[in-house]
C-alpha cells in the first residue's frame, strides 16, 4: 500500500516490519514520534524511558536477550547514552539492534547542531543515512540485517527536515522473525579489562568486513549523468543536490556512510572532472576523502552552519540565485514562542521574577521561555537536569566570595526524572545551599504531551505506578520540601518567602497541570477542571499593564484607549491577571 | 524536477496549516503526484510563526521550498505573509486570510500590528484577500477557517479535477466531514 509518511512514521513502519521485538526512547523533537508511531502495535514492547541512557541500556538488555531491537533520540539525547553506545561499540549484539540518532540542523528545537556521524566513527558502529521516508523504512530492516550478519550495533543518522517531511512509502506487512536464545558469554557480554582488550581487536575486524560491505552493498549506488561534474552525498543533502543539479551531474549517492566505501567513492572520483561532496553540518564525507588522498570540493563552498537548502547548495557552487519580490521584510513584526494562556509555569516565574540578588538557572522544556520578557527569570539554559547541579556550583562560588546571592533553579517534572534526580543528591551530599524548584505540570510537554513515571499510564497506555516527586526528594536527603498551586499567588509567593529564609537547600514542587493537557482521571480528581474564562471592565481598568506584564498571549493591550481585554477564545480562566490587577478590574465568568 | 509546483502554507502554531497539508498532498498523491511536505514541530508550535510546505509533480526532489520558489503563499495570518513573502516567485499567487493575531511584542503595547499589510502586499504580486474567519463563523465553526483557506488554494492552483470531498472524508472524524465540505466549497467559491 502507498502511504504518504514523515520519517519519523516511515521508521515506525520499519521496525514493525522487520520483526522488531522492543523498542525504547526518551522523547526529544525531532525524534518523539518514532516510539509514539512504533506504541499501537502490540507485536513491539515499546516503553518511554527517563532518560536517553536508560533507553539504550534497556534496549542493549533486549538485545542481548535475543530480540531485534531499536531506541531513538534526539542529538544531543546520544550524549546522555554514550556511555552504553560506546560499549556497544564493543560487544556487538544478539539479537539485531539499531539506534537512531535524529539530528537537529538549524536548531528548530535545540540548544546545538553537532553532527553525529562522528558518533559512529568515534564508537566505531555502522551507520546509515537514509534520503527520504521510503529509505527510512528501508534502513530499518537493512540495519537489522547488517547488525545481525556483522554483529554490531547499527546507528541510522536522521535529521530534523527527514524526520518531519512526509514522502511517499509502500508498506509490506510484518515478518516475525524469532527472538534469539540467550547464552551466557562473558567474553563478549562483560567489557572488563581483559574481555574488553580482547574486543578492541574484534571491533577493528568488524570494520574492516563492514568497509567491504560499505563498497559491495547498493546502499552505496552510482547514477552516471554527464561526467563533468560528479557529486558525492547523502541523507537529505542529496535530495538538495538533486534539485540543484538535476540530470546534469552524476551522483555517487551514500546510504551506508560509515565505513565510507572508500574504494567505489575513488573510483567515482576518477571518473568525473569536478567531484563536490554536498553534506549537511560538518566534512565529516570530506574529509576522510580528502585523507584518502582524493582531492575534492566541500566546506569551502558549502557552510557547516545551520540546515541546508538547496537555495544554499545553488548560490555556494553557481553563484546563482533566485529572483524575488522586493520588500522591506523587517515590517513584519517577531513572533517569538511564548508560554500559552493558562500556562502554570507563567504563575510561577511571575512570582520569581520579583526576586532581587538571583541568580535562576534553567533546563530544557517549555519552561525555558520563562526567560523571555516580560518575565524574563531564566539566567542559563545548558542541558537536561542541568539546573539543579549549576546552581549548586554557582551557589558553592558566590559564597566563597562572600556574595548573599541566592540560587534558584527551575526544572520540570520529566526533566527531573531524566537527570535532575542525581544533581539533587550532589546538592545534599556536599552540604548546599540551593533553592530547587520543580515544576510539575504532570506531562511532558514540550515534545507533545508523553507520559513519564510521574503520571500513572505507560507509552502503551497501561495504568503504571504514580511515582511522586516529593517522597523522592524526601528520600534524597532535602529536609524543607513545599508542594503549591502556582496559579494561587499568595501560597505561590510565601513558598518563596520560606525557601528564601531557610539556610539549608529547599525544594518547592510547583504542582499543577499542563493547561494543553488532557486530563486523566487522576487529575480531575485532584485538580478538578478549568471552567470559565476572565475579562476586563474597561471602566475600571486603569491601563496600569500588570496583567500584561505576566506574557499571557490571550491578553491585549489597546494602546489607543490603554485599557486591557482579555480574548476569550484563548482564555482558560487560569486566574493569573485576577490576581495581579491592583484594581479588580478582572473577574470570572461562566464558572 | 521542472514540473514540480511548489505551495508554501504559513500561519501560526494552532491554526490547521498540517491538516490542510495533509488534506492537500494526500489528494495529489491519489492524483497519481510525486509529493513531499515539510512540517515543523517542536518549540515554534508554542503560538510561533509556523510553515508547512508541499511540492509535487512527476519526481520530487526537495521536501523544501527555496526563496523566490513557490507558486503559491497562502497565509493563514495577514502579517505572516510578509514574512514569508520572499518565497514566492515573482510571478506566483498570494492568497490571504484577512485574519489578525497579534504577536507578543504587540500584545504587550511595545509596537503596533503593522497597518496596511494587504495593500502591500497587492502592489507587490498577483493577490487574493479572503475573510476566511468570517466564512468559517457563518458555517457555525471558526474552527474550519483552515479548510475555507484549502479551497481557495485549490481554485487558486487549478487543482478542481481531484475528488477533495472524498479526501476531506477520508482526512477528517465522520462529525466534521459535512462542515469541512461546506467550508471547502465556500473557500473555492470565495476566490
Amino acid at each position: 500500500m502507498k502511504v504518504l509518511m514523515t520519517g519519523n512514521e516511515a521508521i515506525a513502519q520499519g521496525a514493525y516490519e522487520a520483526g522488531v521485538h522492543f523498542a525504547a526512547a526518551y522523547p526529544g523533537t525531532p525524534s518523539t514520534e518514532i516510539l509514539e508511531n512504533i506504541a499501537p502495535h502490540k507485536e513491539i514492547i515499546a516503553e518511554w524511558a527517563p532518560n536517553e541512557k536508560v533507553a539504550v541500556e534497556s534496549a542493549v538488555g533486549a538485545c542481548y536477550a535475543g530480540a531485534r531491537t531499536l531506541t531513538a533520540m534526539k542529538h544531543v539525547g546520544l550524549n546522555v547514552a554514550a556511555d552504553p553506545f560506546f560499549t556497544m561499540g564493543y560487544t556487538g549484539v544478539n539479537g539485531g539492534m539499531v539506534l537512531i540518532s535524529a539530528d537537529d540542523p538549524g536548531l528548530h528545537s535545540s540548544q546545538n547542531e553537532q553532527d553525529n556521524r562522528y558518533y559512529a566513527k568515534m564508537a566505531k558502529v555502522a551507520m546509515l543515512e537514509p534520503s527520504n521516508s521510503q529509505e527510512c523504512k528501508d534502513m530499518v530492516l537493512n540495519a537489522m540485517e547488517i547488525s545481525e550478519k556483522y554483529d554490531v550495533l547499527v546507528m541510522i543518522r536522521m535529521t530534523t527536515r527527514l524526520c518531519h517531511s512526509k514522502s511517499v512509502v509502500e508498506t509490506k506487512e510484518r515478518t516475525e522473525v524469532p527472538i534469539r536464545p540467550y547464552t551466557k558469554n562473558m567474553p563478549k557480554y562483560n567489557v572488563s579489562p581483559a574481555n574488553a582488550k580482547a574486543l578492541h581487536l574484534v571491533v577493528e575486524k568488524k570494520l574492516t568486513e563492514l568497509e567491504k560491505f560499505s563498497n559491495e552493498t547498493d546502499l552505496n549506488y552510482i547514477k552516471w549523468n554527464d561526467k563533468k561534474i560528479g557529486v558525492i552525498s547523502a541523507g537529505v543533502a542529496y535530495q538538495y543536490a538533486k534539485e540543484v543539479f538535476g540530470d546534469s551531474a552524476s551522483y555517487l549517492k551514500l546510504g551506508f556512510t560509515f565505513p565510507l566505501p572508500m574504494e567505489k567513492i575513488r573510483k567515482f572520483a576518477e571518473e568525473v572532472e569536478t567531484l563536490y561532496v554536498i553534506e549537511e553540518l560538518e566534512p565529516f564525507m570530506e574529509e576522510q576523502i580528502k585523507a584518502a588522498g582524493i582531492n575534492c570540493i566541500g566546506k569551502e563552498k558549502i557552510p557547516n552552519t545551520w540546515e541546508l537548502n538547496p537555495d544554499i547548495v545553488k548560490k555556494s557552487i553557481f553563484g546563482i540565485e533566485n529572483a524575488t519580490i522586493d520588500y522591506d521584510k523587517t515590517i513584519a513584526v517577531g513572533r517569538p514562542p511564548t508560554l500559552c494562556a493558562g500556562c502554570p509555569h507563567r504563575a510561577f516565574f511571575y512570582q520569581l521574577s520579583k526576586r532581587k540578588d538571583t541568580m535562576i538557572t534553567g533546563d530544557i522544556g517549555c519552561y525555558t521561555l520563562g526567560g523571555a520578557p516580560p518575565l524574563n527569570a531564566m539566567d542559563t539554559c545548558v542541558c537536561m537536569g542541568a539546573s539543579v547541579s549549576m546552581a549548586h556550583g554557582a551557589k558553592k562560588v558566590f559564597e566563597k566570595n562572600n556574595d548573599k546571592k541566592r540560587v534558584v533553579a527551575t526544572i520540570g517534572d520529566s526533566t527531573f526524572f531524566h537527570s535532575g534526580m542525581t544533581s539533587l543528591l550532589d546538592v545534599v551530599f556536599n552540604k548546599g545551599n540551593t533553592i530547587t524548584c520543580i515544576l510539575d505540570n504532570r506531562i511532558t510537554a514540550m515534545t507533545g504531551h508523553q507520559d513519564n513515571p510521574g503520571t500513572g499510564y505507560t507509552l502503551q497506555g497501561d495504568n503504571t505506578e504514580i511515582v511522586e516527586i516529593e517522597p523522592i526528594v524526601k528520600a534524597l536527603g532535602i529536609k524543607h520540601i513545599k508542594t503549591v498551586n502556582p496559579l494561587n499567588q499568595n501560597d505561590m509567593k510565601a513558598a518563596l518567602d520560606w525557601a528564601y529564609e531557610l539556610n539549608e537547600p529547599s525544594v518547592i514542587i510547583s504542582r499543577y497541570p499542563c493547561a494543553l493537557k488532557k486530563y486523566s482521571k487522576e487529575d480531575l480528581g485532584e485538580f478538578g477542571p478549568i471552567k470559565g474564562y476572565c475579562y476586563v471592565d474597561q471602566n475600571i481598568c486603569i491601563g496600569c499593564k500588570k496583567c500584561v506584564s505576566t506574557g499571557c498571549p490571550a491578553i491585549v493591550f489597546d494602546k489607543s484607549i490603554k485599557k486591557s481585554s482579555i480574548n476569550k477564545e484563548q482564555c482558560v480562566g487560569c486566574e493569573l491577571c485576577l490576581q495581579v490587577c491592583p484594581v479588580k478590574a478582572i473577574n470570572k465568568v461562566g464558572e | 524536477m521542472k514540473d514540480t509546483k511548489n505551495i508554501l502554507l504559513v500561519g501560526v502554531g494552532g491554526q490547521g496549516t498540517i491538516l490542510v497539508s495533509k488534506i492537500l498532498s494526500t489528494g495529489l498523491m491519489e492524483a497519481g503526484y510525486d509529493v513531499k511536505m515539510s512540517e515543523i514541530h517542536g518549540m515554534a508550535q508554542r503560538g510561533g510563526s509556523v510553515s508547512t510546505q508541499v511540492r509535487y509533480g512527476s519526481e520530487v526532489s526537495s521536501p523544501i521550498i527555496g526563496i523566490g520558489e513557490a507558486d503559491i503563499l497562502v497565509s493563514f495570518e495577514t502579517m505572516e505573509t510578509l514574512r514569508w513573502l520572499e518565497f514566492l516567485k515573482p510571478d506566483g499567487v498570494v492568497v490571504i486570510n484577512d485574519y489578525k493575531i497579534p504577536s507578543a511584542p504587540i500584545l504587550m503595547g511595545k509596537v503596533d500590528y503593522p497597518e496596511e499589510i494587504i495593500e502591500l502586499i497587492e502592489s507587490k504580486s498577483k493577490t487574493k484577500v479572503i475573510n476566511a474567519g468570517e466564512v468559517a463563523e457563518k458555517l457555525g465553526n471558526t474552527k474550519v477557517m483552515n479548510v475555507v483557506l484549502l479551497g481557495a488554494l485549490i481554485k487558486s492552483m487549478n487543482l478542481t479535477d481531484i475528488d477533495w470531498e472524498g479526501v476531506i472524508k477520508s482526512q477528517v472524524k465522520e462529525q466534521f466531514a459535512v462542515i469541512n465540505i461546506k467550508a471547502f466549497n465556500e473557500g473555492m467559491n470565495a476566490v
